[in-house]
């Protein structure tokens, strides 16, 4: 954790597993798990690595409108995810696909909602898991006051494992500037409540690098806000662990906020939609694919004899499975009524919006297919007298 | 029945609210030892603790984004946005987190939120402390809107809108708030989104809401020594309309002034222009006419009575509507 002082000195990285697979010990820092913890850890971040590439795949075959790829952050989000304790709630940007598999989502929600099925399909209260957040930074504000609602349900600080809870903000470099982030902070910190913020510094805003964010490394931030920050390696999945299991700890137990910052690095494109050779170098990626969070984690279970290859190729297997299974259910995902979703807008739905909704069912009712594909309803619009009038003004 | 100012009532139905559910919580700026610019929570936080009646960092986005998420976690907060122009730093956690959350969670969640905003001009204040700004609501699926023109309508409204499960924009006419009317506390109201006939008539309806109520019954009494008797619809509610009352109204004088402090175009009026003409549109004798504030921001405060619609702008009209 930094002293405060904001001073720029020696910029400290927690790191606990080095790229090339060996363990490091940190004063303040500890994984306390076995072997068996990190080939969990292992296939956790395989099986994410290989849900992200069938949603890349299946956007470029047109099945998603667009996907937010996670590639080369699985330590940052298998790290916090797995240091979750079975009460906390989180807050996710639109990137945290690592942390939904740890708390159970379903991936094939994650997809309806790039795919344009739905808004986010999962239940966020049951999975403790907010739906996805696409405006940046607004969660955060969200997860702040869910912790203050946490602390007068009186759940900070008892002591008891069942009841203390904490609360997780996801958020990125890039929301580090906005208002809210900030806001949040300032809230968190006025009323002590129990949250963890979580930055994945990935480097890159779309096109734009963390200098344009910030002159002074992001974890120095919180220091300016009165709590703690630290910054881990966030391709470290020990060491990011570690770190969210104290940060977590402490929130539960009363003692208020900090921020870890997980510096790690976006391999892939920002979305589907997003041509990063228009703004960085390739030599970049190289520089950080011998830091990939998946192989130092190999290289280390490798080593310490705990992995061998019948292991490695079991969950190769699995993940492909896996895939297999994903990309048949999200094609077999079916599209929504728009007619449905008027009685969606409200808990307790207005008298003129259920008149819409009535009417454009009468509208629809005027086609003999019942269908509302544009196509059949311009053919059909010339022979369908009726439509104006039954219409008013409201079409 | 008790006689009580509008801020007094705001006070006396929050309070009421409180002490109801435990869950209810009230934050802003200034809303606890202070009780509010405008006192409309004076000794709440007194009586009901400071984890209740919550003074928050002088932040709007932040009041209204840790409402949310408060509301995610099953509490009913009553937010305060100090004055009308302030707002607008809160503006994406209104429209696009709050009133979305419900439709994005296929029904799952809801965001019992109330946003309480002093608005509208009329006590000589200096600029961003006069404006209107109901009709960016309006136009925003997934929140309701409503606005209080009485002590015992801001009293039994209040609470209402605390007891809804969806998020409400509840506007407060801040020049009305020191007006006193008679409160029954043990009456019954009428529902949230109903809109009320406040002076019944037949040749003309003036429909109006909040600051402007006032201003429409002057204006009717002033016109019964020329032999006009004017309706006067209180809308309450703005999102939603209710129409029925409109229509009824409508369909007996087939004459409409509409009645805001807001800026005309795309206005409140417009909407009800609309909606009149496609369901009144054989009792109508004349246009659906607007009054109004002008098309030009909020004026410095030594003007602010002539841009204010008043009730010789409210009559002007009238005749207009009567010369069809």
């Amino acid at each position: 954790m930094s002293d405060g002082s904001g001073a720029i000195g020696e910029v400290e990285l927690v790191q606990l597993l080095t790229p090339e697979g060996e363990r490091l010990e940190h004063p303040e820092y500890s994984f306390s798990g076995d072997d068996d913890q990190v080939k969990s850890f292992y296939r956790d971040m395989v099986l994410t690595r290989r849900i992200d590439a069938e949603a890349t795949a299946l956007q470029r075959q047109g099945e998603l409108g667009l996907w937010a790829s996670g590639l080369g952050q699985e330590a940052a989000q298998i790290g916090s995810g797995r240091a979750l304790g079975k009460q906390d709630f989180v807050f996710p940007t639109y990137r945290e696909h690592g942390v939904a598999w740890c708390l159970g989502v379903d991936p094939v929600h994650l997809l309806g909602l790039f795919r344009g099925v739905d808004l986010g399909g999962w239940d966020s209260q049951k999975y403790r898991f907010h739906l996805y957040t696409i405006v940046i930074g607004a969660q955060t504000l969200h997860a702040t006051g869910y912790a203050m609602g946490v602390e007068r349900d009186g759940l900070v600080g008892t002591g008891d494992p069942d009841r203390d809870m904490a609360v997780v903000g996801y958020f990125g470099d890039g929301a580090s500037s906005e208002g809210d982030v900030n806001e949040a902070f300032i809230f968190a910190s006025s009323y002590n409540a129990p949250i963890v913020f979580f930055c994945q510094n990935n480097q890159w805003a779309i096109s734009e690098p963390i200098e344009r964010q910030s002159r002074i490394p992001l974890y120095r931030r919180a220091s300016g806000f009165g709590f703690p920050g630290v910054r881990v390696d966030g391709n470290d999945v020990l060491a990011v662990y570690a770190a969210t299991t104290a940060a977590l700890e402490r929130a539960r137990s009363g003692s208020g906020p900090s921020l870890i910052e997980a510096y790690t690095y976006r391999m892939g494109a920002h979305t589907t939609s997003d041509d990063p050779t228009k703004y960085r170098l390739a030599d970049e990626l190289e520089h950080w694919r011998l830091k990939d969070p998946i192989e130092r984690v190999k290289a280390y279970l490798t080593r310490s004899g705990s992995g061998d290859q019948a292991f490695f190729a079991e969950v190769e297997t699995e993940a492909s499975d896996l895939a297999a299974d994903l990309r048949t259910r999200c094609l077999a995902l079916p599209d929504p009524r728009l007619l449905d979703l008027f009685d969606l807008v409200y808990a307790e739905q207005t008298p003129y919006l259920e008149e819409q909704r009535a009417r454009y069912a009468e509208y629809l009712a005027t086609f003999e297919d019942g269908s509302a594909e544009p196509q059949v309803r311009r053919a059909e619009a010339a022979s369908a007298a009726p439509v104006q009038s039954a219409f008013g003004g409201v079409h | 029945m008790t006689m009580l100012t509008m801020a007094k009532a705001l006070n006396a139905g929050l309070r009421r609210a409180l002490e109801a559910d435990p869950k209810v919580v009230i934050a802003g700026e200034d809303v606890g030892k202070l009780g509010g610019v405008f006192r409309v929570t004076e000794g709440l936080q007194k009586d009901f603790g400071e984890h209740r009646v919550i003074d928050s960092p002088l932040a709007e986005s932040g009041i209204v984004g840790t409402a949310v998420g408060m509301a995610l976690r099953g509490f009913r907060p009553v937010c305060e946005i100090q004055f009308d122009g302030f707002v607008f730093p809160a503006f994406d956690q209104i429209v696009t987190q709050a009133a979305k959350l419900h439709f994005r969670s296929s029904g799952r969640l809801v965001i019992p939120l109330v946003i309480r905003i002093p608005y509208g001009g009329g006590i000589g204040a200096v600029e961003h402390h006069s404006e209107s700004p109901e009709a960016y609501f309006c136009h925003t699926p997934g929140l309701k809107v409503v606005t209080c023109s009485n002590p015992a309508d801001a009293y039994w409204m209040i609470q209402q809108a605390i007891a809804s499960d969806d998020p409400i924009i509840f506007l407060e006419p801040k020049r009305r708030y020191h007006e006193r009317a008679e409160v029954d506390e043990k009456g019954s109201p009428p529902p949230l989104h109903s809109a009320r006939v406040v002076r019944p008539g037949t040749d003309v309806t003036l429909i109006a809401y909040g600051p402007m109520v006032k201003t429409c019954l002057e204006a009717a009494e002033a016109a019964t020594e020329e032999n006009h008797d004017l309706e006067v619809i209180d809308l309450r509610t703005l999102s939603p309309l209710d129409m029925a009352v409109v229509d009824e109204s409508v369909q007996k004088t087939g004459r409409v002034v509409t009645v805001h402090e807001a800026q005309l175009n795309l206005g409140l009026g417009a909407e009800l222009a609309a909606r009149i003409s496609e369901q009144c549109f054989y009792s109508l004798e004349a246009p659906v006419l607007r009054v109004a504030g002008f098309d030009t921001p909020y004026p410095p405060s030594r003007v602010e009575e002539e841009y204010l619609p008043d009730l010789d702008r409210v009559l002007d009209m009238v005749d207009r509507s009567l010369a069809y």
